[in-house]
């Protein structure tokens, strides 16, 4: 315990005194503030629609806007923190976490010292998080106090839930990719193919994820020229189902129920569609209705990050550590 | 008295694939001892440190240091274990003291301690004026020295050093050695140390182990080992002299029991049987030479080393 805490207390220091660090901090405080204040960002386009509130539900979630309103040409900070800054984070903190000690030699001192193997390893992805953890309030507070000052609307105490939830969630997103990097460079000797594979992959779920959906629905589900509604309905499922496998999929989707309760995601609704076959749009979810809907996302994203946590467990525990 | 047994292997094997690299080795080291580990590029004496430290697992045979097991009580065997790698590194980007003070506190020492204890060590070897540099910024030898401050950070019982010396200069060879062996004699502290500097080693340790392929092929005090290597062995006497005649040369080449003399600059290297340096001396005052220095080596590591690297 003694030996993980001393681990974590110096890769923390390391993570905030780096040069890498201090970059990805200013990156991710930089994009999310510029896609709330920006010129045509999330800020004025709310500021239009308030003014109209009829449109918004009277306004019942204003706060949340912030978080996922898109601007003329930006995308909202939601859209940025899910495709590319958790991600980005997470893997960048992690990729060189065990092949880097490995190739200064300092392992081979690190692990001759009183202390387990998974210390490392533990201390280091705590750090991670943590770091995480860090970047994301800050940049949270920092909308907040901007909705706050310049739009004068202050969150509901649903809304601070929402927030709060979102909060947590974004950091079990992060811990995923941060998984993901070890686990490469637990496996990869040289820091440029760990990184490589972990970038690899969050191209492949970025960008590539909603055309393998496509293409997996179209095998197992096709469609006619002119599809009927139960094909229609039977290959949307087909792909939705297939996104699933991807984390950032997962997490779109749960922090789109999240902070905006009174939108749909296309799964939401087809689900509505089967049960009820209701063809209208209800109302917001409440908030237990959120969690009952996101329950299964998190725990999802939860097990995959203890899946790759463990198999560099597996792999780190029982290697040989040569200096050279 | 029996002293007590430091480190003990017992058939020690370790297996890559399907050759052998350590093959049934049975090392005892004993307290106070300083052991050289010798022997050819891939003998295999690495992969025995790192079986000795649990960082490898043996195929077959254990490994035991004060009588705990290496690979089932790793972290009893690394409390009172210090270990340089071979290719010893830090944490480039931060300074040495806080390079030391990351070991002191893996180890578990109260934090008024860590700091008082990383400014000694770092006085011992000399590093205190660049403490608070960068150890990117530091020479070969500078980060050698940082490492073996990094074991005094540690106190331990047992020192296992791999190729401490490696790619230091000559002079910076003698102070590192004469450094080493002061702090386990000083601290009495059990060394293993890998090197391939025959005449280093033969300056501070006691005991040698030569592995050649895996195996053990000589092991024992040094003293023991030179006169059993070379036959009742031979001494090598050096003197120097301020002036080197023939005349001289002649009559040191008369002493009885002398086998040769060689002359090389203002030296004398003279081989005979036995320990004759108060004939040698005699001879040389009694035919007025003015003696300056005599210097006594028993036997060279060198010639043992060759003949059972040879055998093997
Ligand atoms: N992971 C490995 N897989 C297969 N063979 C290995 C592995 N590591 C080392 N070896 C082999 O084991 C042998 C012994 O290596 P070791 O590093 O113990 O030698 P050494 O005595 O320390 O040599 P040196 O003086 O060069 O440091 C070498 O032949 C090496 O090729
Ligand atoms: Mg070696």
């Amino acid at each position: 315990m003694q030996g993980m805490m001393t681990v974590f207390y110096k890769e923390l220091a390391d993570h905030f005194n780096s040069w890498r660090g201090i970059i990805l901090f200013i990156t991710v405080l930089l994009v999310s503030i510029f896609a709330t204040i920006g010129p045509s960002g999330a800020l004025e386009n709310i500021r239009a629609q308030l003014e109209t509130p009829v449109q918004y539900g009277a306004g019942q979630y204003a706060f949340l806007y912030l978080f996922t309103t898109s601007g003329e040409d930006l995308p909202s900070f939601l859209w940025f923190i899910t495709r590319f800054l958790v991600p980005i984070v997470g893997i960048v903190l992690g990729l060189d976490a065990i092949n880097g000690e490995k190739n200064s030699g300092t392992l081979s001192r690190l692990l001759a010292q009183p202390i387990y193997r998974d210390a490392v390893i533990n201390g280091k992805f705590l750090a991670g998080v943590v770091t995480i953890a860090i970047m994301l309030t800050t940049t949270i507070l920092i909308i907040s106090a901007i909705g706050f000052n310049v739009l004068g609307i202050a969150p509901s105490s649903e809304e601070i839930a929402r927030l709060l939830l979102f909060w947590g969630t974004s950091i079990l997103y992060g811990a995923f990719w941060l998984g993901l990097a070890m686990l490469f460079s637990v496996y990869f000797r040289p820091v440029a193919t760990s990184a490589i594979s972990s970038l690899g992959i969050w191209m492949f779920f970025s960008f590539f994820m909603s055309m393998a959906a496509r293409l997996t629905a179209n095998m197992l589900a096709p469609m006619s020229q002119t599809p009927t509604t139960p094909e229609l309905l039977k290959n949307v499922g087909v792909q939705i189902t297939a996104s699933r496998f991807s984390p950032i999929m997962l997490f779109g989707e749960a922090s789109t129920v999240l902070l905006a309760p009174g939108e749909r995601t296309a799964a939401e609704m087809l689900q509505l569609y089967h049960a009820s076959g209701a063809r209208w749009m209800p109302g917001p979810l409440t908030l237990g209705q959120t969690l009952l809907t996101i329950w299964p996302h998190l725990a999802t994203i939860g097990g995959l990050t203890a899946l790759l946590f463990a198999i560099s467990y597996i792999r780190f525990m029982r290697e040989e550590i040569r200096s050279t | 008295m029996a002293k007590q047994l430091v480190v003990q292997t017992v058939n020690l094997t370790k297996n890559y694939d399907k050759t052998t690299v350590v093959d049934r080795l049975n090392l005892r080291i004993e307290e106070g001892d300083i052991f050289g580990f010798l022997g050819p590029n891939g003998a295999g004496k690495t992969t025995t440190i790192l079986m000795l430290l649990g960082l490898t697992e043996p195929t077959s045979g254990t490994a035991h240091i004060y009588g705990y097991n290496s690979t089932r009580e790793p972290l009893k065997v690394k409390r009172i274990t210090g270990y340089v790698p071979e290719r010893v590194g830090f944490y480039d980007d931060l300074t040495a003291s806080y390079n030391l003070a990351y070991t002191a506190r893996l180890n578990g020492l109260p934090e008024e301690l860590v700091i008082k204890r990383v400014g000694e060590s770092l006085d011992i070897v000399g590093l205190s004026p660049v403490a608070e540099q960068r150890v990117g910024e530091f020479s070969r030898g500078m980060k050698q020295r940082l490492a073996i401050a990094d074991i005094l950070v540690k106190t331990p019982k047992v020192a296992i050093l791999d190729e401490p010396t490696s790619g230091i200069d000559p002079e910076g060879i003698v102070q590192m050695l004469d450094m080493i062996a002061e702090i386990a004699k000083e601290r009495n502290m059990t060394i293993i140390m890998c090197s391939h500097q025959l005449y280093q080693v033969q300056r501070i340790c006691n005991r040698v182990g030569m592995l050649v392929n895996g195996k053990l092929v000589i092991e024992g005090l040094l003293d023991q080992l030179g006169r059993e290597a070379l036959g009742g062995g031979r001494v090598r006497i050096e003197i120097k002299l301020a002036k080197t005649t023939s005349k001289l040369v002649d009559c040191v080449k008369r002493i009885k029991g002398v086998v040769s003399v060689e002359r090389s600059g203002d030296l004398l290297l003279i081989t005979c049987q036995d320990d004759l340096r108060a004939k040698i001396a005699k001879a040389i005052v009694d035919a007025n030479g003015l003696l300056i220095e005599m210097k006594i080596q028993k036997y060279a590591l060198e010639d043992i080393y060759r003949k059972y690297f040879r055998e093997a």
